[in-house]
């Protein structure tokens, strides 16, 4: 399996696999051609997901499973959209973690799906490294759809190749990541991403919400929500969990919305192209506001939804290539 | 009965190095740890040169386990109050002191504070009087600085001293790691080092204000040891301990979310941790202990946040500190005085010391013996230790606990 030379810095090297993961279990490790291979692979995907017949057969007979132990709407159903219009048959298993908790063992419920000979498995769980646990205890390829504080990394490649569309090439650009940093696994995927693909990325947020040590991420700290933005091609903003908003973390989210929430008169600040970002859900009002979130030009908060179902298509595609004895992957 | 040890090399009270001799007992008592002048009528064992030292004082052990204190060279367990049903009840104390006997002596130590909640006082004259050789706080400290100050009070009339854990619980609330990159590059909720010097240094002050003798059991940062340094220089009587973890391991031990690294105090910084072996050389750490607790897959194999914190200790204890007498930081007879003499004095037994009229506890040692650390073949109740895989050398080659082979 080789890839296409495209000129980019980080070229794959000859000879070495495209994507020589089990599982993806986040984005830190990566390589920058890995990155690349699995976005260059989503786009497929993209212009298949505009047509009105969207069905591919690649994955015909397999089985995923999406097991999610944490509450999730949109990612459960982007992975399932992305499952089924590979021809798999997905299987939802939606237990909250509180049911999870009351019996069966997280080791004894791993062992459970892979008696079920899934041939992939989406995971989401409430604890950091969660994931990677199940992971060593079953034979398919299982993807990360966000552990704890963990890592997302589905959420940081749909987010850069939602940029690289709109912007090119993601080396480069200056992106700016603010709000709720300690506890969220999307500010940690992206950070990996977007640096191992030689953007320059900012993080901000309140002190009380940044994690210790996030200098030695190759990022430069900000808790000036303005200074920040100076010069950004990208502002990605965060979600606020509401927990974290009656004073313990932070004193009110009117103080919040006050210092670090996205208006257009702080926009201004970015560059005049710069895109706005989301992972959504969104407090609006609260870290960003409506004629920003709602602005075409600007945000990229519906196109991120989209680009999500095409990379998942990509990763459950690309990690069963193995098991469907594709040529060249061994 | 008599009993003589010949051709042995003793670690004797006070001497930095073993020297030639032999240990005369009497019954369950040391007769004599010079070379008698007459060995008539003792049976001789020939000790074929093996070094002969006091047998292990494990200062705060989670649970009673046999075959690992008996691997360890173990012959004295200071059982912590953190059990359950927690060790807060006389009754209790009476029973859990005669778990092991004879051939290894349980000293269970009474709780603070009824269920370790840290509020209400438990009844520690009644459980000195069933047995209890000292108190303790359990694995939290007491947030509440007039409760602290009132058992103190307690404590010294009662000539006991108080067991304290130290890390300030509104900073390390939820937390499972230390402030460091890898905490935050796995997503694990951290806390700041500085819980301990704040709970140190609230401590010290109470001491200074009662008088009362505190152990803290753990100390692993530099500004909590600098604290406890000052405090000696003034003659207060505090004493620290630490456990080899903390000693050998840094923070990046957590990486890649082993559950078995999960601990309490969390590993520190690489900085932190060379503090601690200073801390060692210079006398400012007392007691080398093995915060003994084995926990099976029900505890450990969870995510690195759900996981119970511990680890099992008692089998590496002596290997682990022996590489501290290898790289030159002790010399074996101060490695003795951290793993028997001073547990034992803070307990107010008489063991941990090769010294006529003491219980003749003791253990022959090949310090050169290899061995490799193998979760899988663990003598102890479960095998969650954080040296898995790793090659040491040193093993126990006979115990004796009140000079009966065990």
């Amino acid at each position: 399996m080789t890839l296409q030379q495209t000129g980019s810095p980080h070229q794959f090297p000859t000879g070495s696999d495209a994507f020589p993961h089990r599982h993806l279990l986040g984005i830190a490790g990566l390589q920058p051609w890995e990155i690349l291979f699995l976005l260059e692979e989503a786009r497929q995907w993209v212009d298949l997901n505009k047509k009105s017949s969207k069905h591919a057969d690649r994955l015909d007979g397999l089985t995923v499973i999406n097991a999610f132990f944490e509450n999730s709407t949109r990612t459960l159903l982007s992975f399932e959209i992305a499952g089924k219009r590979m021809g798999a048959d997905v299987v939802n298993m939606h237990a909250a973690q509180s049911s999870i908790k009351k019996g069966e063992t997280l080791i004894d419920t791993a062992v459970t799906l892979n008696a079920m000979k899934a041939d992939a498995i989406v995971i989401r769980h409430g604890s950091s490294g969660a994931v990677q646990l199940i992971a060593d205890k079953v034979d398919c390829p299982v993807l990360n759809a966000g552990d704890g504080s963990h890592e997302h990394p589905t959420q940081a490649l749909l987010d850069a190749l939602t940029i690289q569309r709109r912007k090119g090439d993601i080396s480069g650009l200056t992106v700016t990541i603010c709000g709720d940093v300690m506890h969220s696994r999307v500010a940690r995927s992206n950070i990996y991403c977007l640096t191992t693909l030689g953007a320059k990325v900012k993080v901000c947020g309140p002190p009380s919400l940044l994690p210790a040590a996030l200098d030695r991420f190759n990022v430069e700290v900000f808790t000036n929500f303005d200074e920040a933005l100076e010069g950004s091609d990208v502002v990605m903003m965060l979600r606020l969990q509401n927990e974290r908003m009656n004073g313990n973390f932070i004193p009110s989210p009117r103080e919040y919305h006050h210092l670090y929430g996205l208006s257009r008169e702080r926009l201004a600040r970015a560059k005049d192209d710069a895109l706005v970002m989301h992972p959504g859900p969104m407090n609006r009002g609260v870290e960003i506001d409506s004629d920003v979130a709602d602005d075409p030009a600007r945000s990229t908060i519906t196109e991120q939804v989209e680009m999500g179902v095409a990379v998942r298509m990509a990763c459950l595609d690309v990690l069963t290539r193995k098991s469907r004895g594709v040529e060249g992957w061994s | 009965m008599k009993r003589i040890f010949t051709n042995a090399r003793l670690l004797l009270p006070g001497e930095e190095q073993p020297r030639e001799g032999s240990l005369m007992i009497d019954g369950e008592r040391i007769a004599s740890a010079t070379d008698a002048a007459s060995h008539e009528g003792a049976e001789e064992i020939d000790c074929r040169g093996r070094l002969l030292a006091p047998g292990i004082v494990d200062l705060g052990v989670f649970a009673i386990d046999k075959p690992a204190f008996r691997f360890g060279g173990i012959t004295r367990a200071a059982l912590m109050p953190d059990q359950s049903p927690v060790l807060d009840l006389p009754a209790m104390i009476k029973q859990r002191a005669a778990e092991g006997k004879p051939d290894l002596w349980s000293h269970p130590i009474a709780a603070a504070t009824i269920g370790l909640e840290g509020t209400h006082m438990a009844e520690i004259g009644l459980m000195k009087r069933s047995g209890a050789k000292a108190v303790a706080t359990g694995r939290q400290w007491i947030a509440d600085s007039g409760t602290m100050l009132r058992l103190l009070q307690y404590c010294k009339a009662l000539d006991l001293t108080l067991i304290v854990h130290s890390e300030d619980a509104g900073l390390t609330q939820g937390a499972v790691a230390t402030h460091s990159e890898t905490a935050t590059r796995l997503g694990l909720a951290s806390a700041s080092p500085a819980a301990e010097a704040i709970a140190v240094a609230r401590d010290i002050a109470l001491v200074r204000e009662t008088g009362a003798p505190v152990h803290f059991r753990q100390v692993t940062t530099q500004d909590g040891l600098d604290l406890v340094r000052a405090a000696k220089r003034e003659n207060l009587p505090v004493t620290c301990g630490i456990t080899p973890a903390h000693l050998l391991l840094s923070d990046i031990a957590i990486s890649d979310f082993r559950t078995f690294t999960r601990l309490s105090p969390p590993l520190r910084s690489e900085d932190n941790r060379l503090a601690c072996l200073e801390a060692v050389k210079d006398g400012t750490i007392d007691v080398i202990a093995s915060g003994h607790d084995p926990r099976g897959p029900e505890d450990k194999r969870l995510p690195y946040a759900e996981a119970a914190p511990g680890m099992a200790g008692a089998e590496t204890l002596l290997a682990l500190s022996l590489t501290l007498v290898r790289d030159g930081t002790v010399s074996i007879g101060r490695l003795f005085e951290l793993l028997s003499a001073n547990p034992a004095k803070i307990l107010g037994v008489e063991a941990g010391l090769l010294q006529a009229g003491y219980e003749a506890d003791f253990i022959l040692i090949d310090e050169d013996s290899p061995w490799q650390v193998d979760t899988r073949k663990m003598a102890a109740a479960a095998g969650n230790t954080p040296f898995d895989g790793l090659p040491v050398q040193g093993r126990v080659t006979a115990i004796y606990k009140g000079g009966r082979a065990y």
